[in-house]
């Protein structure tokens, strides 16, 4: 029962982007009756127990996700940054398409505005430079080290202001993750969907997986709002709240379904495969184990 | 056994078994079940894996009672709102309703609740799927001929109670996932003409989402539903023992009998067995693999939706079918908007299920067949049914696929556009081209079939004769073996007889030309004379 609106159906995105600017002026600063929690007995160990039980059985599991673990935390410092590498890299790497002064050509937008963040996100996530022309430049292996990065976004930065690289306070992975979780249902859900694996929009466009991606680069993500994503600046979704978010995005990646294999976190959609596939494909292999004649 | 011949009564009768024979007379006398119990006890059950997908599905209901039943001690069908204190911290603080949080509670802070209710909503996916490959088994064997028909509809109507027995289930949750599935279909409600509104302000007790929907979703699915449910599971299984079982053809097999197991006590120790199996395969997913992580999705709200918001498997064609309407299917008649793009797939779905439902009755009418059928049809031999099934099938893939779009989308690499396209295509030429193609598939079985019982099988062993050439010899099948290729039954088309008062009617007409069509294209079986002219051809 998808609510065709972010994902099948043209007409239906004007809705979308009503809605995001809905929830977006009015953020939803979160429930109003909050208490600090107080006199717990200790639900964490039988659950811990249960976590256990299943993981048990459930085996390989770790496998799957620890290969998806986070990257790199973006080490190298924007205040080392050396503008001067970062022009002679732009220049060979960007300029084709971005234009000498990053002022765009018919092949690519302008980059004069869009700041540091943006930089280091497009290119610190291997989207620039971009490979081959699709629906939408995807994420791929970096092309250049860290410091690189720094350096280009520093040149793109010293061409005309724009959000910068945000600052590491931000970026540990920790703070109200029952806040973060709440903004991530309202306003990125409906892209990415709950679980974060990530879903379709129009034109063979999509929101991709948000599994193992550094806090920087979620941050940055919504700060500057990449192609068919929206912008949230700090009216929107304050610095602290990202931090929000990316620590409820951060718990998801610690922490593996309490209920065992995720099936990718897909839905109904994946449990229905797995029901015929495996639940009853199996019985019925058994049934036909059960009554071969025995020769 | 020995005792029989030294009867020594009293004496060696111990205790125990005084009174457990005392006993089954107090029963008898008052009830003379015996009888019953010898009728069922004897009552044989063939055996061919495919006759076991029935038990598969009861299997899978009882193991949904037992947990559903445990679940109802900690489940609350409430929609008061209260604040969430349980131990999955991404959750701790929100308001949400007594429904989620108690959901949430027997998820995390009750021991192995968790796996309980993953046991029930796997098995619940288990107990539908299960029927529909049993429907498609009774429906390609066409073990629904009479005397069976009765027994057809009274497993179809299990069928469309399972799914809404699901549906419910899926909704108590009220969890995000829940409430956007009660959003379309109160959105569905709303686009029956005139009507629409009221219904869902009855249905919802006001505005949607209110604050009654869980409760009566409840009382539907705990008592309502489970109550007819088990009454009709009571007749199918009776109709079962009184219509007996059917059965491939073989040697020993026929019109007239069962060949198998008695149910006591071979088929019943085998059926014991075959449960905990069952149970076996659901406890191992349900503690391997998630099922509805209602944490993730987080306690219902009308503004968000996710992505890939999907229903469970069985409501999928529905879904599917939705999504298959092109944009813009709306009438303005005045003031009033007739949604088409809502109404259209509403009827296809009705009328679909319909055609399920009365699909026995109108090939007995077609094919004018009265007599009774125990022998069940190998699919080939029935080459348009199996055909129409096929068509059937095809349909129900389409609208199937057609709810995980945006998922082929995205895992393909496709734009969701194209692949909404591909699969209006698919739902709406597939059946037919899936029509010809298995006609044709089973036509050309029935005459390898035909071959084979003639002149024997290709041996693979070359033989070089004096002459110098080489023939490959062909071996003769076993009387076993030939009996399953040769004994079925011929049809012939209706043909056009004026009737008692010697006029030809419409309907008579209509009648014969559905029927050659059924059966213009046909292998007629190998004849004993035949069989005898060719076995002497190669001796
Ligand atoms: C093959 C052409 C091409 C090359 C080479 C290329 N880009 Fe891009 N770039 C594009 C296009 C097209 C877009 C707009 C679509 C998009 O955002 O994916 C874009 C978008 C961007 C954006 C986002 C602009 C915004 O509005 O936020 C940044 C930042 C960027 N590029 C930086 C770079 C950098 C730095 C390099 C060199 C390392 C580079 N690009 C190389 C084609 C290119
Ligand atoms: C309208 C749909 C939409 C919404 C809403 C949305 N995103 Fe995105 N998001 C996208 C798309 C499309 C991309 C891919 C952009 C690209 O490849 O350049 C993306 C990319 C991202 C990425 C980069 C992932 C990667 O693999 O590098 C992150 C992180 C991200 N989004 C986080 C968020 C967060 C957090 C929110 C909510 C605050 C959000 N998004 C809301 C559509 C959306």
């Amino acid at each position: 029962m998808t609510d065709p609106a972010p994902t099948t159906n043209p007409r239906d995105r004007s809705d979308t982007s009503q809605r995001m600017a809905k929830s977006a002026s009015s953020p939803r600063t979160s429930r109003s009756a909050r208490r600090t929690r107080t006199g717990r007995r200790s639900p964490l160990a039988s659950v811990a127990l249960l976590v256990i039980g299943l993981m048990a059985t459930g085996g390989a599991y770790a496998a799957f996700t620890s290969a998806a673990s986070a990257e790199d935390n973006g080490s190298a410092n924007i205040a080392d940054a050396d503008a001067k590498n970062g022009e002679k890299l732009f220049q060979a790497n960007c300029a084709t398409c971005h234009g000498t002064n990053g002022e765009g050509t018919n092949q690519a937008p302008t980059l004069l505005g869009v700041g540091a963040a943006s930089v280091d996100f497009q290119v610190g996530t291997g989207r620039m430079p971009m490979a081959v022309q699709g629906p939408q430049a995807e994420r791929k292996p970096p092309q250049f080290t860290d410091a690189q990065v720094k350096d280009l976004a520093a040149y793109v930065a010293s061409l005309a202001p724009g959000p910068e690289i945000p600052a590491d306070e931000y970026l540990t992975g920790k703070g109200d993750v029952t806040e973060g979780a709440e903004l991530f249902r309202i306003n990125c859900a409906m892209c990415h969907n709950v679980s974060g694996a990530g879903g379709a929009l129009t034109e063979g466009k999509f929101a991709p997986s948000l599994k193992g991606v550094s806090a920087a680069h979620i941050y940055e993500a919504m700060l500057t709002g990449p192609q068919n994503m929206p912008v949230f600046n700090d009216q929107n979704i304050s610095p602290e709240d990202k931090a929000n978010v990316i620590a409820y995005l951060t718990y998801l990646d610690d922490h593996a379904s309490p209920g065992g294999l995720d099936l990718g976190d897909l839905g109904p959609v994946s449990e229905g495969l797995f029901v015929w596939i495996f639940a009853l494909g199996s019985i019925v292999a058994i049934t036909v184990w059960l009554t071969a004649k025995s020769n | 056994m020995s005792t029989t011949t030294a009867p020594a009564p009293n004496e060696q009768a111990t205790r125990g078994t005084r009174f457990t024979s005392w006993a089954a007379n107090y029963v008898d006398e008052r009830t003379s079940m015996s009888g019953l119990v010898k009728e069922l006890g004897r009552k044989i059950f063939p055996d061919h894996w495919s006759f076991m997908l029935g038990e598969v599905a009861l299997y899978s209901f009882v193991v949904i009672l037992l947990s559903g039943s445990f679940l109802t001690f900690f489940f609350q069908a409430s929609m008061a709102e209260v604040e969430y204190d349980g131990s999955y911290v991404p959750l701790k603080g929100l308001e949400m309703s007594a429904a989620m949080q108690s959901t949430l509670n027997i998820s995390f802070d009750l021991r192995g609740g968790l796996l309980i209710r993953q046991i029930h909503h796997w098995a619940a996916l288990l107990f539908v799927a299960s029927i529909g490959l049993h429907m498609l088994r009774v429906f390609f064997t066409g073990a629904f001929r009479k005397p069976r028909e009765v027994n057809w509809l009274v497993g179809f109507l299990l069928f469309v109670l399972a799914m809404a027995e699901g549906f419910t289930g899926y909704s108590l949750p009220d969890d995000l996932l829940s409430g956007n599935g009660l959003r379309i279909i109160d959105g569905m409600v709303k686009g029956v003409p005139f009507f629409g509104t009221w219904i869902s302000y009855l249905l919802f007790g006001g505005e949607f989402p209110g604050t009654q929907i869980v409760g009566r979703l409840y009382t539907l699915h705990i008592l309502l539903l489970p109550a007819i449910l088990v009454a009709l599971l009571g007749v199918h299984m009776l109709l079962l023992i009184v219509n007996k079982h059917t059965q491939f053809a073989g040697p020993g097999r026929t019109n007239d009998n069962v060949v198998g197991s008695p149910i006591m006590p071979v088929f019943a120790a085998k059926a014991g067995g075959f449960f905990f199996i069952v149970f076996g395969v659901i406890a191992l997913v349900a503690a391997t693999v998630t099922i509805n992580p209602i944490w993730a999705y987080g306690p219902y709200d009308p503004s968000p939706v996710s992505a890939g918001t999907q229903p469970d498997w069985y409501i999928g064609f529905a879904d599917g079918a939705l999504r298959l309407i092109p944009p813009g299917w709306e009438l303005m008649l005045g003031p009033y908007t007739l949604s088409l793009n809502i109404l259209v797939p509403i009827l296809v779905l009705l009328v679909f299920l319909a055609v399920v439902a009365v699909y026995p009755f109108v090939e007995a009418w077609i094919t004018n067949d009265k007599r009774e059928h125990h022998i069940a049809d190998r699919p080939r031999n029935a080459p348009t049914r199996t055909a129409i099934g096929a068509a059937g099938v095809t349909f129900y893939a389409g609208l199937w696929s057609a709810a995980s779009s945006d998922l082929i989308a995205t895992h393909f690499k496709l734009s969701i556009e194209s692949v909404t396209h591909v699969i209006q295509a698919v739902t709406i030429l597939g059946p037919i081209v899936a029509f010809f193609v298995t006609k044709r598939i089973c036509l050309a079985l029935q005459k390898k079939d035909r071959e084979i019982a003639l002149h024997g099988f290709e041996s693979g062993r070359i033989v070089r004769l004096p002459g110098g050439e080489y023939i490959e010899v062909h071996e003769q099948l076993s009387e076993y073996e030939r009996w399953r290729l040769v004994s079925f039954e011929e049809y012939h088309p209706v043909m056009v007889r004026p009737d008692a008062r010697g006029r030809i009617t419409q309907r008579a007409k209509l009648r014969a030309s559905l029927s050659s069509w059924f059966f213009e294209d046909r292998i007629a079986p190998v004849t004993q004379k035949e069989l005898e002219s060719s076995s002497h051809g190669h001796h």
